[in-house]
């Protein structure tokens, strides 16, 4: 057969012809922070890292108390480049959350959740929410010292949730503490439940991303005609996405994941215990908040104070009332400025101490 | 009423039926399919969310008293960390000489805490909470002291017993 006749059965069961007229129509605005659109198509190649990574750990990941540890020795020990997919797996994981944190950012700045795109921004922060998800039930899995308690100080700050909060301890450690149940569901979690919920969420949001196109934050002018997304654009993206790439193999390589003595539920915590970067903010906050604030627990404090933290960013294009009606809304941008530099100045102190 | 309007439509009055305006029997079926639909639902998803909440299983409470360590290997101002029953406990010989038991479960944020020698104080490094070695909250974000447990000594051998209380 030749390749006209093949692309024209591909085309009588596939309509390519559509698709590559959606790929012909696509187009990325020109101004001066177009620069910023280049983040939603690295957080997505950083995503399929963890896919790839994830699917070759998962060859030789056992999960259970007896053998998670040991395994994940092995595979950094042991399996051929097994360092190096664990490692990137680690790196890219801390990078990801990095470029989740400033596209969101950089939506929020340019006010990109406005009429129409308030689900491509409540879908986004669905998926950041899943991305929090991931960094906290992937950490459990090597079954280290630091896991253990970091998993038990964070189902722990979903128990003191008055009301649901014993409820919702029960849910994640399948039991009263944290075990080899605890394990079991993480893992579940993980490498099912997650990345299920992920593909859902990402692609509601590039439907919408497709659909409305991007978005111009209002009052900048565009300097000249928009750019192609196919070729032009894409090829951009791949230069940033090689960059990272190797930006992730010199991290593998210089500085590999570590794995900490094996979890011992009859040990103390280790002396300087610290949770990974992007939860260093609620760390340092629950360390901050004192044991009663009136005459309630600090910890529940803490945590009803991260959920409505995590309600706020998902209502925003819902309480930035003037950028939905098209008016500029300074005030708006300048509070969530200092929601995030007050997080960034915890993250920083914690990282310091 | 639907049954109203099924007797109509039997009685071949329909033209009636539509005209005083009472559901039919295609709101009939409709109302049935949907408590059919809800009913399965539900039959779903009880079994699921019993399947998924775990059953509270009554703590493993340590029957009577569990070698906790050796003295002789506790000299004063020294702790240990041993399982009595399912949960950590910690056992303390203090400076000037007594021997205590508390939980070691940090009653903040369920971290276990350890004997610090420099501060002469059970400490939580999770979150720097401090318990005086009477295990009494004193800095730090916990709220409560660490519940005690009560110490026997037979010989070099110490033994330990959970407290009602605790």
């Amino acid at each position: 057969m030749t390749r006209v006749a093949v692309r024209a059965w591909l085309e009588e069961r596939l309509d390519l012809e559509a698709a590559s007229h959606l790929l012909e129509a696509k187009v990325v605005p020109r101004h001066r922070y177009s620069v910023f659109y280049y983040l939603g198509g690295m957080a997505l190649f950083l995503f399929a890292i963890q896919l790839g990574t994830g699917l070759l750990l998962l060859l030789y990941y056992e999960p259970g108390v007896s053998t998670a540890h040991e395994s994940v020795k092995r595979i950094s020990g042991e399996i051929p480049f097994g360092w190096l997919v664990r490692s990137i797996h680690r790196w890219s994981a801390d990078i990801f959350i990095g470029v989740v944190v400033l596209h969101m950012l950089s939506a929020f700045l340019m006010k990109a959740y406005r009429r129409p795109r308030e689900l491509t921004w409540l879908t986004g922060v669905a998926a950041f929410g899943i991305a929090l998800g991931f960094g906290f039930s992937g950490y459990l899995l090597p079954w280290d010292e630091i896991a253990f308690f970091a998993t038990s100080v964070g189902t722990a700050v979903a128990g003191a949730v008055p009301f649901v909060g014993q409820a919702m301890l029960q849910l994640l450690r399948g039991g009263d503490d944290v075990t080899g149940s605890t394990l079991a569901r993480f893992f579940a979690l993980h490498v099912v439940v997650l990345p299920f919920g992920a593909l859902v969420v990402l692609a509601l949001h590039l439907l919408q991303v497709q659909k409305h196109g991007m978005s111009v934050p209002p009052g900048v002018e565009e300097s000249g005609r928009p750019r192609p997304f196919f070729p032009d654009f894409l090829l951009r993206d791949l230069v940033g996405w090689t960059l990272a790439l190797a930006l992730l193999a010199a991290l593998a390589a210089l500085l590999p994941a570590e794995l900490g003595p094996k979890a011992d539920p009859f040990a103390s915590a280790p002396a300087g215990i610290k949770p990974e970067w992007y939860f260093y903010a609620p760390f340092q906050q629950l360390k901050w908040i004192p044991s009663y604030v009136g005459p309630f627990e600090g910890e529940a404090v803490g945590a009803v104070g991260f959920g409505l933290l995590g309600l706020l960013l998902a209502l925003v294009p819902f309480l930035d009332r003037r950028a939905g009606r098209g008016e500029r809304s300074p005030a708006f941008s300048a509070a969530g400025v200092v929601v995030f530099l007050y997080l960034v100045a915890l993250t920083w102190y914690a990282w310091l101490h | 009423m639907f049954w109203e309007a099924e007797f109509l439509f039997h009685s071949g009055q329909e033209v009636r039926a539509m005209e005083v305006g009472v559901p039919g029997r295609r709101a009939f079926l409709d109302r049935l399919l949907g408590l059919s639909s809800v009913g399965t639902l539900l039959a779903i998803v009880y079994p699921v969310l019993h399947f998924v909440f775990p059953r509270s299983r009554p703590k493993g409470r340590a029957r009577g008293a569990v070698l906790a360590g050796h003295a002789s290997e506790l000299p004063p101002g020294s702790g240990h960390v041993f399982p009595l029953g399912t949960q950590p406990a910690i056992l303390v010989h203090t400076p000037d000489g007594q021997w205590r038991a508390f939980s070691a479960r940090c009653t903040h944020l369920s971290c276990t805490v350890r004997y610090n020698q420099e501060m002469g104080l059970l400490h939580c490094p999770c979150h720097d909470g401090r318990f005086d070695l009477t295990g009494k909250n004193v800095g730090g974000p916990p709220p409560r002291p660490l519940p005690e447990h009560s110490v026997v000594l037979k010989g070099d051998e110490v033994y330990v017993a959970e407290s009602e209380v605790g």
